[in-house]
């Protein structure tokens, strides 16, 4: 029984979720280490996409931006970014977005924007950069997130990019047809929107994680699934794949 | 008189196209970042510039927390990978070292705002923002429909920039100027823009071989050419040098706090007078 922690869990079990033939926008950070660690492991053929323009990368170690040179000396090939835009994320080209986010509600809105008053932030955050397009374009959105109260919010001062919005069949009502956030992965437990609602619900918790410690992460009344499982652990190959490409990143960077 | 691009001294460039209160986008994805030209326009002392750039970066945290920008019109402006850009923060949180008006897109509607400004269009359209809070607080932010469909696009202006400064890998001996790699919005802010200065490693002969379909600036598109070896550090040029990502990590602690931002600008950026020469 190998020992490991909850990021290397939550990053394990989001890799997990994409599949081969897969075509996935990555955000930087948690969804490129996701990303990365799927392509080394059961998805090698997936086609990873970052912002930038570089279609098909496969870097050796994690980019700190989502421009660094790995990233196109490792792509089939590289588009401009008004391209990329258009052509491959409006075009309908997309089939997963990966995001991350500064904080999040209970129908998986992200709010990457500012924390307060938008003109007169108490915390101005970085902005949506290419989200808003990838929560609408691309045909479903994985989230990976870790738990806790500042990010698990019962409200969002500002909504970047749409998850469920009110619930039901709000995404239909604004003409979208794709699906959404179908995964939110952190790293207590996986969370689903539920088949009415679309409000997101538990339906794994992580091995030696209490409900009770769900919820005193989370800023919302969570919700079970009728049938909650124990999310499988990370194996052993899962993990040493991970580590040897953090390990590799750590030197690269210099860090 | 020849419509070719100049080549200039970069202090002579700034001098010549970047005046006080004038909108310039500084662009490179991550890559080919002009920190150079940045740099100069610190120490030439530009006030009250509209600075246009998707991905704002360690440049634009430089350029407004020395007091150059009164607006920023962006679509993500953070230190990538590390954090915040804290000047750009204690400006927008605080007003130091003054307020800076923020005009803030995502990247998508960037990018295509770029593309019709170089295309003569007045403005861009695009599926974009659907339940997003931008619209909100952008009324620059708007919405068209679809003459045959009945289909609602949002709509953002054109961006025509007085000033785009970009760098890129080489110019020729005419002035004609080579891209490679990620290449970014370089090529629309350029085409879009009413005067441009290009910072480049080195200025060749001939451009060499390359593919039919490289990405090259011809140099009547173009108002100044600049050799400017390094110009792009800590952001790179593919093929000549990697990312500092390690200056990236670093610039978090340098840029924290006011008084340790000023006196790396001073050591690294004001005393190199004549750097630009």
């Amino acid at each position: 029984m190998s020992v490991y922690t909850g990021n290397e869990m939550m990053t394990v079990v989001a890799a997990r979720a994409l599949r081969n033939d897969d075509v996935c926008f990555v955000g930087i950070g948690a969804p490129s280490a996701a990303c990365n660690l799927a392509r080394l492991t059961h998805a090698p053929d997936i086609t990873l996409i970052y912002e930038s323009g570089t279609i098909g990368t496969k870097p050796a170690v994690l980019p700190l931006s989502i421009g660094d040179g790995e990233l196109c000396d490792t792509a089939l090939n590289t588009v401009s970014v008004p391209e990329m835009f258009r052509y491959w994320l409006q075009g309908g080209r997309v089939t997963v977005g990966f995001l991350g986010g500064a904080q999040i509600d209970r129908f998986a809105n992200l709010n990457t924007t500012v924390v307060g008053d938008y003109a007169k932030p108490k915390v101005r955050l970085p902005g949506g950069g290419g989200a808003p397009e990838i929560a609408g374009q691309c045909g479903e959105v994985f989230i990976t997130m870790a738990m806790g109260l500042r990010s698990y919010v019962a409200s969002l001062d500002f909504i970047t990019s749409l998850g469920h919005g009110t619930g039901g069949d709000h995404r239909q009502r604004l003409g979208l047809k794709t699906k959404g956030p179908t995964r939110l992965i952190t790293d207590l437990c996986v969370l689903e929107p539920d088949a009415e609602t679309r409000e997101m619900t538990v339906v794994s918790i992580h091995r030696g994680v209490a409900r009770e410690q769900l919820q005193a992460n989370c800023g919302w009344p969570l919700k079970y699934a009728a049938r909650v499982g124990e999310t499988p652990p990370p194996t052993p190959g899962e993990l040493g794949v991970l580590r040897d490409l953090q390990e590799r990143t750590r030197k690269a960077h210099g860090g | 008189m020849s419509n070719r691009a100049r080549v200039l001294s970069l202090a002579a460039a700034v001098e010549e196209c970047i005046h006080d209160g004038d909108s310039v986008a500084f662009e490179g994805f991550t890559h080919l970042i002009p920190f150079a030209a940045g740099h100069e326009v610190i120490r030439q002392g530009r006030k009250r510039l509209t600075l246009y750039r998707m991905t704002p970066d360690l440049i634009y945290d430089q350029l407004i927390g020395m007091g150059c920008a009164e607006r920023l019109v962006f679509s993500w402006g953070g230190n990538p990978g590390v954090g915040s850009l804290h000047r750009l923060r204690d400006a927008v949180e605080n007003g130091w070292p003054h307020p800076l008006a923020l005009i803030e897109h995502s990247h998508a509607a960037m990018a295509n705002a770029y593309d019709s400004g170089a295309a003569n269009l007045p403005f861009a359209m695009l599926r974009g923002y659907v339940g997003a809070d931008l619209p909100k607080v952008n009324p620059l932010i708007r919405s068209v429909t679809c003459p045959f469909t009945g289909e609602v696009l949002a709509a953002v202006p054109a961006i025509r920039p007085d000033v785009a400064v970009i760098h890129a890998q080489k110019a020729d001996a005419q002035g004609n100027v080579l891209l490679e790699g990620i290449v970014g919005v370089q090529k629309q802010a350029v085409l879009a823009a009413k005067r441009s200065i290009v910072t480049v490693e080195e200025i060749v002969e001939d451009l060499g071989p390359r593919s039919f379909n490289a990405v090259i600036l011809p140099s009547w598109t173009m108002t100044a050419i600049v050799k400017a070896p390094r110009g792009a550090h800590p952001s790179y040029a593919h093929g000549y040098y990697e990312r500092d990502n390690g200056f990236y990590i670093a610039w978090d602690k340098i840029a924290r706090e006011r008084d340790s931002f000023l006196a790396w600008m001073k050591a690294n950026v004001l005393a190199q007078q004549g750097a630009g020469a």
